[in-house]
């Protein structure tokens, strides 16, 4: 049932009814982790939210800020029963004020307290740019070493379902290009869980993206994941899926279709090893490395614009540092290089495709399906 | 009209260290009068005053509000059959028109966002349709409008064919913007709507540049007659953020003939305009600033006209901004998407009986400007444009894959030189990619 729902998510036809079934879904499974069961499976949004719960009990320093965070319960329910919990000076909601609470976030780090602001989107992150780059990711330096700023920037990054072009754009490459923060972007509720504990942890300015259409989804989990002290290392990709023919490199929704698509090439004999960055700064360039040695082809997945990406990073990396081992050219899928339109045909177009990524490894691997080819 | 009651009082100059709008007695809108009684639909003054228990009684209890008193003392035009009444019946048969559109055409939307045709965002205008009705139809075509993501009836009441705008929310070619912007960005250049702005806030700058533009024209590029105004319509949320500020500053510093339309309906998301705001009586914002601040029941289509008449008037003849507050409600939530469930059911309730549609229809009927029948011609009327609207919404053709890459630039040669040393957009095939692969 799941898959369904995935797959009409990646169809873009999602609208308010089915939302409110798939987030009825993820409740349902949401409430029978709690019953011991063989696999446990936890969505994302509750692993965020656990995950939230448990690093504010821990550290009364920890507070969360941001629009309709508390008696909303979060515009996405990420922040769901935390202020009941701890309070309204700790789950505060804010007026409507981008770079005026973002500012204030950041004085709050500068003397100790451990923020965690929440942009309703990223998209809505760019009025307080000045403060997340400014104030927040260049503070350390400047004051060389005086001051560090633990703050958490996090929210719901990357095109939902027929939002249009002012609510669509990832700024993982925006973010990933400057020195002085950490950009880290979850796929699973594993991930979700232990990145978000790591960087409320950390001394740094984390910027956390966080996907809205993966909130519902539910994974399965291990019981480590679910132990209170559980953290990933920042920095650190994971291999989602071994394989030897060719590497792809994909994070937050793609690593799901980069998944689909090695399902897809596995059936014609291509073995597609799958990466899941977690980390998009830093960057964890010697895990990218050690496998396009191992399978000598490489293609990367964001879901973002062309142009200065993640994977024109990704792919400069590569040729920097494994050239004699690349069989075939870097092959890039990104996004449309375009504002992404309302039209529900024209975004799915806007957006990477299972399709696009199956004709990408082909050619890598030469099986041929020339350049500007039609579906 | 005469004078007196029709001039909206200047701020007083910066020298006098007192700046609140206290001033002699020839105020128009003075803070502290309170409203003497008025043949309209229910005043203002005594919503946010009653029920201490309620949410509502978190408002400070000194607060008293500012009441268009343009209302009560001005002299209505004389017109033959009815002396005292501020409409002829062109006018009120108008109004409620575009009322009626205004409601049909958004619970149309409701219907079709349920059944699948529209997908994503959409933030609907039920219950503030006195605020778009009574400014808009006071404008020329060449005016200029900017709105927020509620902007649907903002665009029907400044003419953009509902058929338009259909299409545009079901993500079709025949759109208003050929279904590339969506419910939240509208835009027509026939009929100046300059959008539809998902951020708030954001349109206020652009509001306060296309009044500049005008001024401009008029003065350095001596287009005498030049005297386009710009209405800026935001919510109660924006009047928080930075770009409001800065904007009536440079507003009233250059004097620039823009009216800054606030829709106060007391909610953003969840949050309360109480829970937000340090000053919630808005209005007050504007002399801060030096223009002048006015408080209008925006429940009412008769009252919001006449405030908006004085301030568009004003606007025109080369006398600055004004800041008008309108106290409205939406009925329902925030977005499709929001359940609704933190406001409080009285609340919803009262403002309910005071639906600015049922409110216009029982002044013209009680005043006999009209007839119940022809009131129920112009909703059958209504009726079919909305559903011929839905209907070539529904035949229109989805857009073409090539349309996924035109108008990004006004010049495709923005897509640079590809490998052959030729531009991108000449090559034939260049539409044919897609996610960029």
């Amino acid at each position: 049932m799941l898959g369904i729902v995935r797959g009409r998510i990646a169809r873009g036809g999602v609208n308010a009814s089915s939302l409110q079934k798939i987030r009825n879904q993820s409740l349902i499974y949401a409430s029978s982790r709690s019953y011991s069961s063989a696999s446990k499976e936890m969505t994302v949004r509750d692993a965020l939210n656990s995950a939230l719960d448990e690093e504010m009990s821990a550290d009364p320093k920890v507070f969360v800020m941001g629009e309709e965070v508390g008696e909303y319960q979060g515009a996405y329910k990420i922040s769901k029963g935390l202020l009941e919990k701890y309070g309204p000076e700790r789950v505060v909601d804010t007026p409507i004020t981008e770079a005026g609470f973002a500012g204030i976030g950041v004085g709050a780090a500068y003397h100790g307290l451990r923020p965690v602001v929440e942009f309703m989107t990223f998209n809505f992150s760019m009025q307080a740019i000045d403060h997340i780059i400014n104030s927040a990711a260049k503070s350390n330096y400047m004051s060389a070493g005086q001051i560090s700023v633990p703050i958490v920037f996090r929210g719901p990054n990357g095109a939902a379902a027929g939002v249009g072009a002012q609510h669509s754009q990832c700024y993982a490459a925006w973010f990933g290009a400057c020195p002085g923060l950490k950009v880290l972007a979850p796929y699973s509720s594993e991930d979700a869980r232990g990145l978000l504990k790591a960087a409320i942890r950390d001394p740094d300015p984390v910027v956390f993206l966080e996907n809205e259409l993966l909130y519902g989804e539910s994974f399965p989990i291990s019981a480590e994941v679910l132990d209170s002290s559980f953290c990933l290392p920042i920095g650190k990709a994971k291999i989602e899926r071994e394989g030897k023919d060719v590497t792809i490199t994909a994070f937050s929704k793609m690593v799901g279709y980069a998944l689909k698509a090695a399902e897809i090439l596995a059936k014609e004999g291509i073995s597609a090893e799958v990466i899941n960055l977690r980390s998009i700064r830093p960057l964890d360039r010697s895990t990218i490395n050690a496998s396009v040695r191992k399978t000598n082809r490489l293609i990367t997945v964001e879901e973002g614009f062309p142009q200065h990406g993640v994977g024109a990073e990704i792919c400069a990396c590569v040729v920097e540092e494994s050239f004699e081992y690349l069989d075939a050219p870097v092959e890039r899928i990104a996004g449309a290089d375009v504002p992404m339109p309302y039209a529900a045909n024209l975004e799915r177009m806007a957006v990477p495709q299972i399709e696009d990524i199956v004709r990408a490894a082909k050619r890598a691997c030469y099986r041929s399906v020339p350049m500007a080819a039609t579906a | 009209m005469t004078a007196a009651a029709t001039k909206i009082i200047q701020p007083l100059p910066l020298n006098f260290t007192n700046t609140t709008p206290r001033s002699p007695d020839k105020a128009l809108f003075h803070p502290l009068k309170t409203t003497p009684s008025s043949s309209f639909p229910a005043s203002t003054h005594k919503l946010r005053l009653t029920k201490p228990n309620s949410t509502l009684a978190r408002r400070r209890s000194t607060a008293v509000f500012a009441v268009s008193d343009v209302v009560q003392e001005k002299k209505p035009k004389s017109n033959t059959f009815h002396p005292n009444l501020l409409i002829t019946k062109e006018e009120g048969l108008e109004l409620y028109e575009d009322m009626i559109l205004g409601r049909s055409f958004e619970d149309m939307c409701a219907q079709m966002y349920y059944r699948g045709k529209m997908f994503g965002f959409v933030h609907l205008y039920n219950g503030q349709e006195a605020v778009s009705t009574g400014f808009i139809k006071l404008l020329k075509n060449e005016d200029c409008i900017v709105s927020t993501y509620r902007d649907h009836v903002h665009a029907l009441s400044k003419g953009v064919p509902a058929r338009a705008v259909m299409s545009e929310l079901f993500g079709k070619t025949t759109g208003c913007c050929r279904g590339q912007g969506g419910s939240m960005h509208m835009f027509s250049k026939e009929h100046n709507v300059l959008g539809g702005f998902a951020f708030i806030g954001e349109g206020i700058p652009v509001a306060t540049g296309a009044a500049f533009t005008s001024k401009y024209r008029r003065e350095v590029l001596k287009e005498g007659d030049c005297d386009h105004v710009t209405l800026a319509f935001f919510g109660d949320g924006t009047c928080n953020n930075g770009q409001f500020f800065e904007c009536l500053n440079m507003a009233a510093l250059w004097k620039l003939p823009i009216v800054f339309v606030v829709e106060n309906n007391l909610w953003a998301i969840g949050m309360s305009h109480l829970r937000a705001t340090s000053d919630p009586e808005i209005w007050k914002k504007g002399p801060a600033f030096g223009m002048p601040g006015v408080h209008v029941d925006g429940m009412d289509v008769l009252k919001v006209r006449e405030v908006a008449k004085e301030a568009i008037n004003r606007a025109r003849r080369g006398e600055g901004p004004t800041l008008v507050e309108c106290e409205t409600y939406r009925f329902r939530g925030h977005s499709l998407a929001d359940p609704d469930e933190l406001r409080d059911p009285s609340e919803k309730a009262h403002y309910a009986a005071r639906d600015p549609i049922t409110a216009l229809k029982k002044y013209m009927v009680e005043n006999n400007l009209v007839s119940e029948a022809e009131l129920k011609a112009i909703e059958k009327k209504i009726d079919e444009v909305v559903e011929e609207a839905v209907e070539f919404a529904d035949i229109s053709p989805h857009p073409g894959r090539s349309q996924l890459l035109e108008n990004v630039f006004a010049d495709p040669r923005g897509f640079g030189i590809g490998p052959d040393g030729k531009y991108r957009c000449e090559d034939p095939k260049f539409t044919e990619g897609t996610a960029h692969v």
